[in-house]
This record gives C-alpha cells, sequence and structure tokens, in this order.
C-alpha cells in the first residue's frame, strides 16, 4: 500500500432509512484519475463527503499516504492536501475573483499578492482568468475555473471534482481536460464524478462504480465500453431511445425577433431571438446555463410578458396571451427547476397534477375543482411515467428528483400538447429515468407534436434533436439540422471558450 | 447533541395537535406565573378556563359574551388567514375594522330617524364597503409600486384611528348628546340595532355572518379555484405564475375580503354591543384576530375554535382579574403565551428531533 495516495477500507454511512454507503472500498495512486461512477442517489456525494471531511463516517477507514486520516473538519482535510470543486459553486456574484478566493483562504495574503498568484497558477495551467472581473459577469465554465484555482492555491495532492463538465461547452471541456492531463503529469491525483461515460473514457485510469451505496466493480474505463459502465450502474440493462424517420409537419410555433429584458441584475436579456417549429420537430436549444434559457423559457410560458407580434401560435398571435390561454390552445412548458418552479414542494401530487393540468383536462367547473378527477389525472402519471411514490397525497419534495422531473414531465407529455417546451429535461436524473424522459418526447413528437428541448446535456440534444440551435448571451444561433453538425461547430455555435483571447 | 431533522412530509397527527399541546404548556407555565405571583395557580386556571362556562354565578352573563367576543375575531381572522396563507400580511384589520364601524353607522345615521328593513342590510354592505376601500390603499400601493403591505397596513391603523376620533367630535357626535363626543345609539334605532337573535344566547348577526364566513372560506379554499391559487401562491410564488396565477389579483383579493370582512365586523360592532361610534371604540380585535389566524392554524374550523378559545381567555381573564386581583398584564402575557407554545410546538410538525453525534453537513 506505499504507493497508493488515499486508500479507503469498508467505509460505511448510513442514514435514517437508507445506507449511503455499504462498506465501500477503493485505492487512489499518485498521479491517478480516478473516475466515481453511479447514479443519483448512489452513494457518491457522501462517500465524498467523508473524505472531504464534510460527514463523518459510521464504520471503516481511510488511509492517506499511508497515515490514518480521518477529517473532521473540511479545513483538516485541505491541510492534508485534499481539496474539492463542488458542482454548485460556491461564489459571491457582487465580487471579484480574488475577493471570493480570499473569502475561502485561512490567511489570505494582500489582493495584489493574491492577484498575481492568480495570474501565475492561472497562465501555468492554461486557465484563463482575469482575478479582478466581478465573478456576476463571468460564465459558468469561469466561475468554475475559480473554484479550481482556489483549491490549485493551496497545492493540493488530491483534487476531487464533482461533475464538473456540465457546465460546460466542448471546448471548455477540453480546456478543463488539458489542465487536469497536466496536474495528472505532475504527480496529483484527481477523483472524478461524473455520469458522462465518454469523458471517463477519455480521461480516467481507474472507474468505480457505485450502485445503492456499494461498490459494484472497479474497470479500466479505457477498455470497457460505455454501455457496459451503463449497465454496471444501473444494475440492469435498459433501452436506449430509439429515434424513428419522419417527416415534419407544417408551423405550429414561430418567434419573430423576441426581446425580453432581463428581470433582475444578474438576469440575460432575450435578443432578437428568433425561429419556429414543425410538427413532429425536436429543436434542441443548447447552450450553457444563464445564457437565456429560464428566460425563454417563461416568454414562452407567458409568465414574463413580451412585445406583440413575438410568438405566433398556430398562425395566431399569442404574445398577450397569460398562461391559461396559452395551455388551452396546446402550449405547454416545464421548467428547469422542480422544486418551487414545476412543482410547488409541500403540496401533494394531486395538487401539483391540478396546477397545470386544470384547463386541458376539464378538472376545472364554474371555477370549483373537480379532486376526484385531478387525483385520477396523478395516478394515471404516476403509472405512465413509473414514477416512484406510495401514492397521490405525498408532498412533491417527499419525491427523489429523477421521480419528480417524470412526473413534472408526464404530467405535461399526458395533456397532448401541440407544442412542448422543456427545460434541462434529465438534469439530475438517473440514466434509467433520463432514457425513459427522452423517449417520451420522441414518442411525442413520433405523434405530431413540436418539442423544444432546452439542455445543457449536448449529448442528450444529439441524441434526440432533428434541429439545433444554440443560446449565447441571450441570443439564439441560426437554426440548423442536427445531422449535419460537427462537435466543433456546436461548440462555436455555443459561444465557444469564453475568455481564450483574453489570454493568448 | 440534540438536532432537528426535517420531516419527509409534514405529520399530520401533530398539525392537529399542537394547539392543544400548545394549550397545555400555557396552562402549566401560565398556571407557574400565577404561583410566582402569589395566586393559586390551580384555582386561576380554572376561573379562566371553567368558571366563565359553568360557575352557576358567573355563567348566565359569560357564556352568551363568548360568541359576542369569538363573532368578530372569527371574522376578522377569516379574511386575515386568506392573505397570510398566499403570504400577505395584512396586519392593518383594525384600521379596517374602524373604517367598517364608521361607514356602517354613517349609513344609518345619514337616514335618522327613517324606518325600513333596506337599512340594515345597507349598512352592512356599507360596512364591508369602508373596510373594502381601506385595504385597498395598501393593495393598490403593494401592485402599483411594491411598496410593503405590512408597513403600509399596519401605518393605516393610525390615520383610521385619528379619522374616529374626528368624526366622533364633529361629522357623526350626536346632536342630542348633550356635547359629549360620540355619535348617536344605533341601539336605540330600531333599523339599525344589530339585536340578538336568541335571548341571552349572544347570537346577533354578526356571529351568524361568522358562521357563514368559516364555512365560505372552507369550501373556497378546498373546492374552489381561487382558493387554490391562495394556497398555491403561499406554498410557492414562481409556481403559481407558471400555473397561470396573476399575483396582483391575488393581492387585491385577499387584501379586499380581508377588509371586507374586518368592516363587516366593525359595523357588527357599532350596531350591536358597542352601541355607538366613541373616540375609543376600537378594542384590538384587529391585532388579537392575527394571533387567532395563526392559532386556528389558518383553517377556517381551527379560526372557529381558537377565536372561541381566545374570546374565552378574555372573558376569564376579567374575571380572574375580578376575583383573584391578578394583574391585567398578566392576563394578556397569558395569551401571549398562548400564541409563543403554538410556534414553538409548531417546529415539529415539520421537523424531529435527533439525539446523537454532531454532524456537518446532512443528506447524501
Amino acid at each position: 500500500m506505499q504507493e497508493s495516495l488515499l486508500h479507503i477500507e469498508g467505509l460505511t454511512k448510513a442514514y435514517p432509512g437508507v445506507v449511503a454507503n455499504d462498506t465501500v472500498s477503493l485505492t487512489i495512486g499518485h498521479g491517478e484519475v480516478h473516475a466515481l461512477l453511479g447514479e443519483n442517489g448512489a452513494g457518491k456525494s457522501t462517500l465524498v463527503k467523508m473524505i472531504y471531511g464534510l460527514v463523518k463516517p459510521d464504520s471503516g477507514q481511510m488511509t492517506f499516504k499511508g497515515q490514518d486520516y480521518a477529517p473532521p473538519k473540511p479545513s483538516v482535510a485541505r491541510q492534508t492536501g485534499v481539496a474539492m470543486v463542488f458542482q454548485h459553486f460556491s461564489l459571491f456574484e457582487a465580487l471579484t475573483v480574488a475577493e471570493n478566493i480570499a473569502l475561502g483562504m485561512e490567511n489570505p495574503p494582500a489582493q495584489n499578492d493574491l492577484a498575481r498568484q492568480i495570474k501565475e497558477v492561472s497562465q501555468t495551467y492554461g486557465l484563463p482568468l482575469d482575478p479582478l472581473r466581478t465573478v456576476g459577469t463571468l460564465s459558468a465554465g469561469e466561475r468554475q475555473r475559480v473554484e479550481i484555482i482556489r483549491c490549485l492555491l493551496q497545492n493540493p495532492k488530491l483534487l476531487i471534482m464533482d461533475e464538473p463538465t456540465s457546465v460546460l461547452t466542448p471546448q471548455e471541456v477540453d480546456i478543463l481536460f488539458k489542465t487536469l492531463r497536466q496536474l495528472k503529469s505532475e504527480g496529483t491525483s484527481i477523483l472524478y464524478i461524473s455520469h458522462k461515460l465518454e469523458e471517463i473514457r477519455a480521461l480516467c485510469d481507474t472507474a468505480t462504480i457505485l450502485r445503492h451505496g456499494k461498490n459494484v466493480g472497479t474497470k479500466t474505463p479505457s477498455t470497457a465500453t460505455a454501455r457496459e459502465l451503463a449497465e454496471l450502474m444501473v444494475g440492469a440493462s435498459f433501452d436506449s431511445p430509439q429515434k424513428k424517420e419522419k417527416d415534419l409537419g407544417q408551423t405550429l410555433l414561430k418567434i419573430d425577433a423576441l426581446n425580453v429584458a432581463a428581470t433582475d441584475h444578474f438576469g440575460t436579456s432575450l435578443k432578437d431571438v428568433s425561429f419556429e417549429i414543425k410538427a413532429g420537430e425536436i429543436l434542441g436549444i443548447g447552450g450553457v446555463a444563464g445564457n437565456g434559457q429560464d428566460e425563454l423559457l417563461m416568454a414562452l410560458s407567458g409568465e414574463q410578458s413580451v412585445t406583440s407580434g413575438a410568438i405566433e401560435f398556430d398562425a395566431t398571435d399569442i404574445s398577450h396571451l397569460p398562461p391559461h390561454d396559452r395551455r388551452l390552445r396546446g402550449l405547454l412548458c416545464a421548467p428547469e427547476e422542480r422544486l418551487g418552479h414545476a412543482a410547488a414542494p409541500n403540496m401533494s401530487l394531486t395538487e401539483n397534477a391540478i396546477m397545470t393540468a386544470a384547463d386541458r383536462k376539464g378538472l376545472r367547473k364554474n371555477g370549483f375543482l373537480n379532486w376526484a378527477g385531478a387525483r385520477q389525472f396523478a395516478q394515471d402519471v404516476i403509472a405512465a411515467f413509473d414514477v416512484r411514490t406510495p401514492g397521490t397525497e405525498n408532498a412533491a419534495r417527499s419525491l427523489s428528483g429523477g421521480n419528480l422531473q417524470k412526473f413534472v414531465i408526464g404530467r405535461e407529455v399526458l395533456q397532448n400538447p401541440k407544442v412542448l417546451i422543456v427545460n434541462q429535461p434529465t438534469w439530475g436524473v438517473d440514466a434509467a429515468a433520463a432514457a425513459s424522459i427522452r423517449q417520451a418526447l420522441l414518442d411525442l413528437a413520433q405523434n405530431g407534436a413540436g418539442v423544444i428541448v432546452i439542455s445543457q446535456d449536448l449529448d442528450e440534444l444529439i441524441e434526440i434533436s432533428d434541429n439545433f440551435g444554440a443560446l449565447n448571451e441571450g441570443r439564439l444561433s441560426a437554426i440548423k439540422p442536427m445531422a449535419s453538425l460537427s462537435l466543433d461547430e456546436i461548440g462555436l455555435m455555443m459561444g465557444g471558450s469564453h475568455g481564450m483571447e483574453a489570454m493568448q | 447533541m440534540i438536532r432537528l431533522e426535517k420531516r419527509p412530509t409534514p405529520s399530520r397527527l401533530l398539525t392537529g395537535l399542537t394547539p392543544i399541546l400548545a394549550v397545555l404548556l400555557t396552562m402549566i407555565v401560565g398556571g407557574l406565573m400565577f404561583w410566582i405571583l402569589g395566586k393559586p395557580p390551580v384555582e386561576a386556571i380554572r376561573i379562566i378556563f371553567w368558571d366563565p362556562l359553568f360557575d352557576p354565578n358567573f355563567a348566565a352573563y359569560s357564556r352568551p359574551q363568548l360568541l359576542v367576543k369569538a363573532g368578530p375575531l372569527i371574522l376578522i381572522a377569516i379574511g386575515l388567514s386568506m392573505g397570510f396563507r398566499a403570504g400577505i400580511w395584512n396586519i392593518g384589520a383594525e384600521g379596517q375594522y374602524i373604517m367598517g364601524a364608521i361607514f356602517g353607522a354613517a349609513a344609518a345615521l345619514a337616514v335618522y330617524p327613517k324606518e325600513s328593513a333596506l337599512i340594515f342590510p345597507a349598512m352592512i354592505i356599507a360596512g364591508a364597503f369602508g373596510g373594502w376601500l381601506w385595504a385597498m390603499i395598501p393593495a393598490i400601493l403593494r401592485t402599483r409600486f411594491n411598496t410593503n403591505e405590512i408597513l403600509v397596513s399596519l401605518m393605516l391603523v393610525y390615520v383610521a384611528e385619528s379619522i374616529l376620533a374626528s368624526v366622533s367630535q364633529g361629522l357623526l357626535k350626536n346632536p342630542e348628546g348633550y356635547g359629549f363626543p360620540g355619535s348617536r345609539n344605533l341601539q336605540q334605532y330600531p333599523s339599525a340595532a344589530n339585536v340578538e337573535i336568541l335571548p341571552n344566547s349572544g347570537m346577533h348577526w354578526g356571529v351568524v355572518a361568522a358562521f357563514i364566513a368559516v364555512i365560505f372560506a372552507y369550501v373556497l379554499l378546498t373546492r374552489h379555484t381561487r382558493g387554490f391559487e391562495i394556497r398555491l401562491t403561499g406554498e410557492a410564488p414562481k409556481a403559481a405564475r407558471f400555473a397561470g396565477v396573476n399575483p396582483t389579483r391575488i393581492i387585491v383579493f385577499c387584501l379586499g375580503l380581508s377588509g371586507a370582512l374586518a368592516g363587516m365586523a366593525g359595523m357588527f360592532e357599532v350596531a350591536g354591543p358597542a352601541g355607538q361610534i366613541t373616540i375609543d371604540f376600537n378594542s384590538g380585535y384587529g391585532f388579537t384576530a392575527i394571533i387567532v389566524a395563526f392559532l386556528g392554524r389558518l383553517h377556517p374550523i381551527g379560526i372557529l375554535l381558537a377565536s372561541l378559545l381566545m374570546a374565552l381567555t378574555y372573558i376569564g381573564g376579567e374575571l380572574a382579574q375580578l376575583m383573584l386581583g391578578l394583574p391585567g398584564a398578566s392576563i394578556q402575557l397569558f395569551q401571549g403565551m398562548l400564541l409563543f407554545f403554538l410556534l414553538a410546538t409548531d417546529v415539529f410538525t415539520n421537523y424531529r428531533i435527533k439525539l446523537g453525534r454532531t454532524k456537518l453537513g446532512g443528506s447524501q
């Protein structure tokens, strides 16, 4: 065990009602890029939280460089040489990069020194970043660089990265991978959490796969197929979505020079967004988060008022119509934020079902609600979309992310929309659920509906869309047939790599 | 270490149980307070909760008082609970109550001394209108200029009090009142009097209206779209917008309804138990109703029970002051404890206690 950096033996952590980690063992060598694979809820987060000192294991041992290692808190883990880049950034938007980094340090140097150090590290590792810029003006990829540089300033021996590429353009992923490879060559080990199998095959030396809190196998990704890894992760084989050939029908929805001002300081204004969607078409809208995706959905759902003439549905101007009337006409939406936007967390599934389905499902008469009908509809959604829940009277927040997402998508799909707009339909959803959601969207289009899929997951868009456009700073690129595009072209449509010019 | 852990769904058992638990805790700690004050604790609790209803000497007077005091509390609290459910905080029901009383009384005094069966219904409408109008000020300021309705509605209470003082010495002053401030006594004006429907029951038309309001609110909240929209807005404002709820309409509806009901309560009070507009006509029902609304879990039936309980502590409290010489402040403290313990025990409907070691980070 001399050659290993971190060795974990029999780590167990139980929460009420669930064993998050069940005697997990793994070994990470010096300069090794080790992938941690698993579905949502497989126990990846718990495992890294234990390594990072955020959670205390119930039993099991860890050794770091041959020494016993049991960090009581993250600062001890950092001193030992473990650093972590979280999936959700903890940055203050109104402060500069340097100020943000200083906030995370125990003894921050003077701002000038720090800015110089940041510049040095960012140049050494090819991570272009201006220390004096305000974080609020940075792209997601640049924000991630802030977090990475914050870690690198500590000279870590082990760098933990939680789903780092979920917010990046392909070009930014390339930059990140270059940096990670450089770190590896300098002897830094990386624990890389992801569910993107192709990435893992490209980058990682070893992969540990977790399922239901157990280590179900350690593989060498370069020699295993993506399908092999996926099935190990899910524990069963599942069907990949099937796309069939089809002809597109007439235009259903036409957006013409849609302009929407940002509602708050860090929001994005939509600028001259134009596109149209035909019956049977799936239009994929890519782009890094925060480039106007939420604003576009809210303008289409009717939550955000727009100038007249901008939105035409079934050859009628519906720009002035509120959400209720748009639904009645057949324009339905499923927002990204499941808890709080698409669903009310503390309300039951029945109540959440009637929330958007009252009109189209005829669950309202003279202003009075038909609860029996609503319960039946919720039951139908649960049955048709395999939502795992004890029943319709459970609160939305008691469902796991994937199950609630299936419920939200199912609720709209079962209302037979003419056009359905979904924002990040499979974000944070396990592989099997994601596959079934994508299949449902494909089926919907097959039956003649138009579907707009706004997503950060390029693989998803490539898999299901007929046409593709990208949002970048509130502007929509020209729409092109998906099949005609290369990954590089897609990346350029998404705005390329932010900040490349600044450094070169 | 004791930790609080969020329950996946709120406990239904505890939702019903915490008000009872709060009453019991109030009795225990309140009794302790009375004991420290040198008064017999058990007797004091008995006088507050038992004697007004069952003591042969007091019950005959106290029992009708229960409905007289609970009636306006129910009416006002039902209206407030609608707004509270939607996250719209009308703290100024007291002002709307005063304006309702003034409008209601003015409607009657304008036609005095004519007698007609239409006068009393007209007064109800005028009272509701007065309260509604007063509540529309914070509603319009909120929807137009995004002002805070808590501050505006609260400050309008003091404006209403000034108007009350002004009209009772001017516009509505009894011309035959020998110069004393205050209006004519509506109890002595048959067409305008809010009479007791059943003798010695305390049941006047305001209590009837309160019961109707309870049923109306119950149906609205459980069966009607508007009630659902109100609950949705309170639970998740963004989801409500997505569902198509117009926030402006909800604000105007909730403030308007609570204003109208508070105004009605004021009108029934001025035409009945109080009898006339005076400088200090208002007695804090509008503020107490806020406590009642929460004590009743913002639920119509709960509010009905909470109003009766609150009315009981008022009557019993007065009795205890009389019989045991308890200071008035201790009774107010006692009532305050009720809300305090309710909020304290409330935590357990959404959280449970966990005994164990300290841990950082929580769920996986």
